[in-house]
């Protein structure tokens, strides 16, 4: 749809405006109803309920409504998002049940070195938009596959970036599925399991029937339901605390109170500074104090690592093929960080305020006053104070009694806060009415569900198109290509609603690799690709190979194999970012008679504490980044340069005006 | 040699490319390693540490702006060189 008019577009934009204005307005009055039938007096379980369902049920009908048969518009939504609007998709596919709820958990029990991760999720995008999104939109590829086989001479390139793409995309998939599963099963009391599937088929009704259409104009849905739920409760708490409805601007004063809170609580003897010589999880570390937690190396390694991670994840890039033009592509990188930033410069005033809240309400309080939302929480095993689950006000009294010299008043080591907490348990340390919880409930759940949307499309229309289409069967009509599609949609779906289901340790963690392995294996072929016409095949194919294969096997070194890295490949421990002394005695660890056991739990004691230069291995991309880059450079040079009519087609990727590079059949 | 219209189009598209990079840099870490120094100072009114703001808030904000900017001076250059797409 190149060839829409002016005139058609803006009456397009106009009819979007109206529509998702009802929309928003409709949730809005939606949510006033509830808070009425909360006042009548329904109870809080069928408040929940009606919150997820409704929501759910829209996404649905807006999946179904968007069905299609056309190639087109199911991989690229037929090329006619409009900049703003895919801002707003990119925004829901971005921000992830992690962001929504992980993040402000993070900065509240990292302080000042979670902000790492805040940094890295939002300068990424400055890198899509000068290095690579614009470009890949220009050539016109519906994967980024597609523009690997392209420009590095085939199937063989297009092969190795399916599995750059299915290995961070899918233990990325299933962590967002998990997501749902958790925070359906924590606010509405069903069962993990159930909630898991209930999830599924979100996902499902949203992207199988229309692919990228469905999934383009759902993710805008989900924004609208997302922002609202992240910041309502925390813009009536700045109201009540500082009378100032932008938490993002109060909560400067907030921090400083939690310093001052601090010394109180060191010069009480309620709490222990971490020092070198202690520094464990039972020491306050103060909130804006840098490089406690990560050392200089790994916090500035975390920044970078999701950054150029952002800007080589396929799911995130293959958003910007959806507009109607290369200047739009651009324009509408800048409304996606715009989104975005508004949840991310808010997620650390979550953090300020709780903190806040705890450290004068809780820590230094005697035992027999805690208030009582504590013990919801407390229940399900997300606080534990005095070393057990909070589940009532006796049980936190008789655990308290039982340590031995127990003051009675609550100290900083006596009290754990699972970090899921933070954003979850705010409207109630607000004060604030049951509907608000269900909001931010739904609101994490469209967070989950978009980015599941989103990643699992990605897979899928890499397998139906890169591997079934243009690797086994070319000449496939159209209808069976959809048909493969969907079905195989259907299938990694089932297949990552089974693994969340049955919650590996690690699928958290899986999240951050995601990003090193996107970074290593995309990033240094995607850009020479662009930027260097005289980048060759071979040097590509060397690139990706090495670089991937560098950062896969740090990670699944030493975390999987931590003995045989120590023994064979000269890894040490990880050193405490404080004192600079190793984390595992390496010599004691390896005596032991599980050294050098494989694929060994996280209880394991140099799983994850290993690696070389002290790089935590979530930062594995910092060796696969460079070492990628070098060997496509020089294998490049080693080759003869790549063919005149290569060497033109990149010139014309460059020039936004023309036709797209690649043309598709529909 | 006369440089061609399309040489100096990409010519210009790259001293862009490595001056919002710089930029990008400068906010994404150089500042952030002076933290430390820059903690000394409150944000006035906001009452912030500034190396604090400047990581939650200050480069945050940077980005956002430079892309917006960023579009609007490439879309400039594709347009003085005739390399533009129709409106």
């Amino acid at each position: 749809m190149a060839t829409q008019s002016a005139a058609e577009r803006q009456s397009f934009m106009r009819s979007l405006g109206r529509l998702y204005g009802l929309y928003t307005g409709g949730f809005l009055g939606f949510i006033v109803l509830l808070a009425i039938m909360e006042q009548v007096g329904v109870p809080n379980r069928v408040l929940g309920y009606l919150f997820v369902f409704f929501t759910l049920a829209v996404y649905g009908v807006i999946g179904v409504a968007m069905r299609t048969a056309q190639v087109s518009e199911y991989y690229v939504a037929g090329r006619r998002v409009p900049a703003f609007y895919n801002g707003m998709a990119t925004g829901a596919d971005w921000m992830s049940a992690a962001s929504f709820v992980g993040m402000a958990g993070s900065l509240f029990l990292l302080g000042y070195d979670g902000i790492a991760w805040v940094l890295g999720w939002t300068g990424g995008f400055v890198l899509v938009s000068i290095l690579v999104g614009p470009y890949l939109r220009k050539f016109g590829a519906y994967t980024v596959p597609d523009f690997m086989a392209f420009r590095f001479g085939g199937n063989f390139a297009r092969f190795l970036a399916v599995i750059v793409l299915v290995c961070c995309s899918f233990t990325y998939v299933t962590a967002q599925i998990y997501g749902t599963g958790l925070i359906a099963s924590r606010f509405l009391g069903m069962p993990f399991e159930i909630a898991v599937f209930a999830g599924l088929v979100g996902i499902l009704l949203c992207a199988m029937l229309g692919g990228m259409r469905a999934v383009t104009w759902t993710q805008i849905a989900q924004y609208i339901v997302l922002i609202v739920a992240y910041l309502t409760p925390i813009v009536i708490l700045s109201t009540k605390r500082y009378g100032i409805p932008i938490p993002e601007l109060t909560y400067g004063q907030a921090i400083q109170e939690i310093t001052i809170r601090e010394q109180q609580l060191v010069q009480a003897g309620l709490a222990t500074v971490c020092s070198a010589a202690n520094c464990g999880a039972t020491t306050l570390k103060p909130h804006i104090t840098p490089f406690i937690n990560y050392s200089p190396l790994n916090y500035f390694g975390i920044i970078f690592c999701m950054m150029v991670g952002t800007a080589s994840l396929p799911h995130i890039l293959m958003r910007y093929f959806t507009t109607p033009s290369v200047r739009e592509a651009r324009v509408s990188v800048g409304w996606s960080l715009l989104f975005i930033f508004l949840l991310y410069f808010s997620a650390p005033a979550y953090a300020a305020f709780s903190k806040l809240e705890v450290y004068t309400n809780i820590l230094g309080s005697s035992v027999g006053s805690l208030k009582p939302w504590l013990f919801t929480w407390g229940e399900l095993g997300l606080i534990q104070i005095c070393g057990k689950n909070a589940a009532s006000l006796d049980a936190a009294v008789a655990a308290c009694k039982a340590i031995a010299g127990h003051p009675g008043v609550v100290r900083f080591q006596d009290f754990v806060i699972n970090t899921d907490v933070i954003v979850l348990s705010t409207p109630e340390i607000a004060g604030l009415p049951y509907v608000i919880s269900g909001l931010v409930a739904a609101g994490g759940l469209a967070a989950a569900l978009s980015t599941a949307d989103g990643l699992l499309l990605a897979i899928a229309n890499a397998l139906s198109h890169d591997v079934y289409y243009k690797m086994i069967d070319p000449n496939a009509p159209t209808i069976r290509r959809l048909a493969v599609a969907r079905v195989l949609l259907f299938v990694v779906a089932v297949i990552a609603a089974y693994l969340a289901s049955t919650k590996p340790s690690d699928i958290l963690a899986m999240v951050g690799w995601a990003f090193s392995l996107a970074m290593a294996g995309n990033f240094p072929a995607l850009v020479m690709g662009i930027w260097w016409k005289r980048t060759t095949t071979a040097g590509a194919i060397c690139g990706i190979v090495a670089g991937f294969g560098l950062c896969l096997f740090y990670l699944v070194c030493s975390r999987y194999f931590p003995g045989y890295g120590v023994k064979y490949f000269g890894m040490t421990s990880l050193l405490n970012p404080l004192t600079g002394q190793p984390i595992v005695d390496i010599a004691k660890a390896m005596a032991m008679p599980n050294a050098m056991e494989a694929w060994p739990t996280l209880a394991h004691p140099m799983a994850n504490k290993v690696g070389w230069f002290d790089l935590n291995n979530i930062n594995c991309g910092l060796l696969g980044l460079p070492v990628g880059f070098l060997v496509i450079w020089v294998v490049s040079l080693l080759g003869k340069a790549p063919s005149a009519e290569m060497q033109a087609l990149v010139d014309e990727i460059r020039k936004p005006r023309g036709r797209t590079v690649l043309e598709e059949k529909t | 040699m006369q440089k061609t219209n399309d040489e100096i189009h990409w010519t210009r598209t790259r001293s862009l490319m490595f001056a919002h990079l710089a930029i990008w840099f400068f906010f994404g870490y150089i500042i952030h390693m002076f933290v430390n120094v820059l903690n000394q100072y409150t944000v006035p009114i906001l009452k912030f540490p500034l190396g604090f703001y400047m990581a939650a808030q200050g480069s945050l904000i940077v980005f956002v702006v430079m892309l917006f900017v960023f579009a609007k001076q490439q879309d400039k250059i594709d347009r003085q060189h005739g390399v533009a797409e129709d409106d």
